[in-house]
């Protein structure tokens, strides 16, 4: 009863901020000087005429009251300048296809080695290994997903010229999964080495030693599934963050993913695209933020609820 | 008096009831001297190599960034001929870009960007977070309630979006402010892309801040001290000001820190996209995009800006770690 009504309450809250940020989308996109039609090459009459079809010499609330009830009925309008005419949303679910492709095998390169890597350290503490991999973590949540990226090209495209710098060639996908994956990788490898390291000193393992269970089972079944759960409590931002965060990665080794929309609807006013962009990116960062939260409610009964 | 051998009575003498002597306590109290908060703190944090390196890197990359462009014979915009696309060597130790703009200034100009970012930024958000998460646990109830929906709000935006949304929006009138009000000529030196980066992270950043607080001064409600001065008719500005906000300066102090190299992250990428600080002035993150177009025929364009700002994260990251650890010795695992 009570996990159902605190269910109840996360989707009605994560469905208010999704509306405020639509709202607050709408209305700053139309604060931005300049409007979709200002670099086409077209007379003031054209101009006038385009922007009249389009609606968009009307006030931006009734626009907005439009947008929004074409919203309800799953209509995201036409794009504008980007592929003009063409819906939103199709553009949105071709190349969101190629982001997620990319993105969740990073996000499987992360899970996997991230976890390994910190059950490694945090099993071997202050040895070398556990110095080794420190390190190394340590760098990796240091760079930016560009110079990841760079690096990458230099060293594996350019220099030993073992990867095609073009996405299209066989084998191209690995540069930007490994960009992808970088950061997460060495932040769930230190999430769960510090968890791990919690775990170990709590007194129920002492127990189990006690009683004599053996090692293996002690380590991998009991202490690995309890230092666990505050993985899980990343996994939402961190799956949020990659399908969405491919900006970088895609930019740089020329993937037809979403994320090149990201900034070039903006710096091109296709309002319809800035707004379907919006609504996608945010409603699946509220959801995976709702889905980790209820998941870990589920997997530790001892946290209270709110 | 005679006294019953099997009496249970207490032997008492008049002896008994005689003042001490002087020197009775002094024995009993410990000689170590009694260390502060911020003293224990220091000499925690001095204990811990990993962050006293990190300390003395950020020292290096802080000379590097306001001293090194006076010490440097070019500046960051000169373009001195003949000395176009140079690789390395004596005269420009990090080599020419194109245009013939040495590059080690450039670089120095883009760090002293990056860490101007980062410290201000954490000031920023450091005001914004903790006023806000002390006045929402404070007041409580119902006003609570809503400024806490408002952080959950902030905190599921798709941020990279807002902030180009709003980097654009307010640019154009921040410039004409800067150029026509007297009062803001100042700023022009800093431009109005660094300065809309600046209201962007007042914006958006300082959530995480307000949450922590909020949970802090939550916590400290309930304590007996807190009661007892609310008792004696201490005022709500007081209360924040002397009682809450000196008992959790040290995580406030710890997750600002941490707050650093995420700023730095940010504005390096913004302007990786072109949309932060505005040509000629540079940022690590231009630097970078600038060299990406050559990388073949010049990677060590790429490779100095992009080893400064990770160096100049890892350092944060690394002290922000210590410092936390020093200043909270609860939270160490």
């Amino acid at each position: 009863m009570q996990t159902s009504r605190y269910i109840i309450k996360r989707v009605l809250l994560a469905a208010v901020s999704l509306f405020a940020i639509v709202t607050i989308t709408y209305f700053l996109m139309n604060l931005m000087p300049g409007d979709p039609f200002m670099s086409e090459k077209a007379s003031e009459e054209n101009r006038a005429i385009l922007i009249a079809k389009y609606g968009l010499d009307q006030p931006v609330y009734v626009q907005y009251g439009r947008y929004l009830k074409n919203l309800f009925h799953g209509d995201m309008g036409t794009s504008y300048v980007l592929q003009k005419g063409r819906a939103v949303k199709d553009i949105i679910t071709e190349s969101f296809m190629v982001s997620m492709g990319l993105g969740i095998r990073a996000l499987l390169v992360a899970i996997v080695f991230g976890i390994i890597l910190g059950c490694v350290a945090g099993l071997s503490k202050d040895k070398l290994p556990d110095g080794i991999i420190r390190v190394v973590s340590s760098l990796g949540i240091s760079m930016p997903g560009y110079v990841v990226a760079s690096t990458l090209m230099i060293v594996l495209a350019v220099n030993l010229g073992v990867l095609p710098v073009s996405y299209n060639k066989p084998g191209g996908s690995i540069m930007p999964i490994i960009t992808l994956a970088m950061y997460p990788t060495c932040y769930l490898t230190r999430l769960t080495r510090a968890s791990i390291l919690e775990v170990m000193n709590q007194d129920y393992l002492r127990t189990e030693r006690a009683k004599g269970m053996s090692e293996f089972v002690v380590v991998f079944v009991h202490a690995l599934k309890n230092s666990l759960i505050p993985v899980i409590t990343y996994l939402g931002p961190l799956t949020a963050s990659i399908l969405t965060g491919g900006f970088v990665a895609e930019s740089v080794f020329n993937v037809p993913g979403l994320g090149r929309y990201f900034v070039s609807s903006i710096s091109s006013r296709d309002y319809t695209m800035i707004m379907g962009v919006t609504v996608f990116y945010s409603a699946l960062i509220v959801i995976m933020n709702l889905v980790c939260d209820i998941l870990y409610k589920i997997v530790d009964p001892r946290i209270k609820l709110d | 008096m005679k006294v019953n051998v099997l009496s249970m009575q207490n032997k008492i003498s008049p002896d008994d009831f005689a003042p001490l002597g002087e020197g009775y306590f002094r024995e009993e109290s410990l000689d170590t001297e009694e260390i502060g908060y911020w003293k224990a703190s220091w000499q925690r944090l001095k204990a811990n190599k990993i962050a006293m390196t990190a300390l003395v890197l950020i020292v290096i990359l802080m000379f590097f960034a306001f001293i090194g462009p006076m010490i440097s014979p070019y500046t960051y915009d000169q373009q001195v001929r003949g000395d176009e696309a140079l690789w390395p060597c004596l005269k420009h130790p990090f080599g020419t870009d194109r245009l013939g703009r040495d590059l080690l200034v450039r670089c120095m100009i883009g760090t002293r960007i990056s860490l101007i970012v980062g410290l201000v930024s954490a000031v920023i958000v450091m005001i914004v977070g903790s006023i806000y998460g002390a006045i929402s646990g404070l007041i409580g109830g119902k006003v609570d309630i809503v400024m806490m929906r408002v952080v959950d709000i902030i905190y599921s935006v798709p941020e990279i979006l807002l902030i180009v949304v709003i980097k654009m929006v307010i640019s154009d009138p921040l410039q004409t402010l800067i150029d026509t009000v007297p009062m803001f000529h100042g700023l022009q030196k800093i431009g109005s892309g660094l300065i809309a980066i600046f209201i962007v992270y007042g914006c958006l950043y300082w959530v995480g801040m307000a949450r922590i607080v909020r949970g802090q001064i939550l916590q400290l409600k309930n304590l007996e001290y807190v009661t007892a001065a609310e008792a004696l008719g201490c005022s709500r500005g007081r209360m924040i000001k002397e009682h809450l906000l000196p008992n959790c300066i040290g995580q406030l102090i710890a997750t600002v820190m941490l707050q650093i190299p995420s700023a730095i992250f940010t504005e390096a990428f913004l302007s990786y996209l072109g949309i932060g600080v505005s040509a000629p002035m540079a940022s690590l993150g231009s630097l970078t995009s600038e060299a990406l177009n050559g990388i073949t025929s010049y990677p060590y364009r790429v490779i100095f800006p992009a080893a400064l700002i990770s160096l100049i994260i890892l350092s944060f990251n690394l002290f922000g770690d210590g410092l936390r650890d020093a200043l909270d010795p609860k939270m160490k695992k």
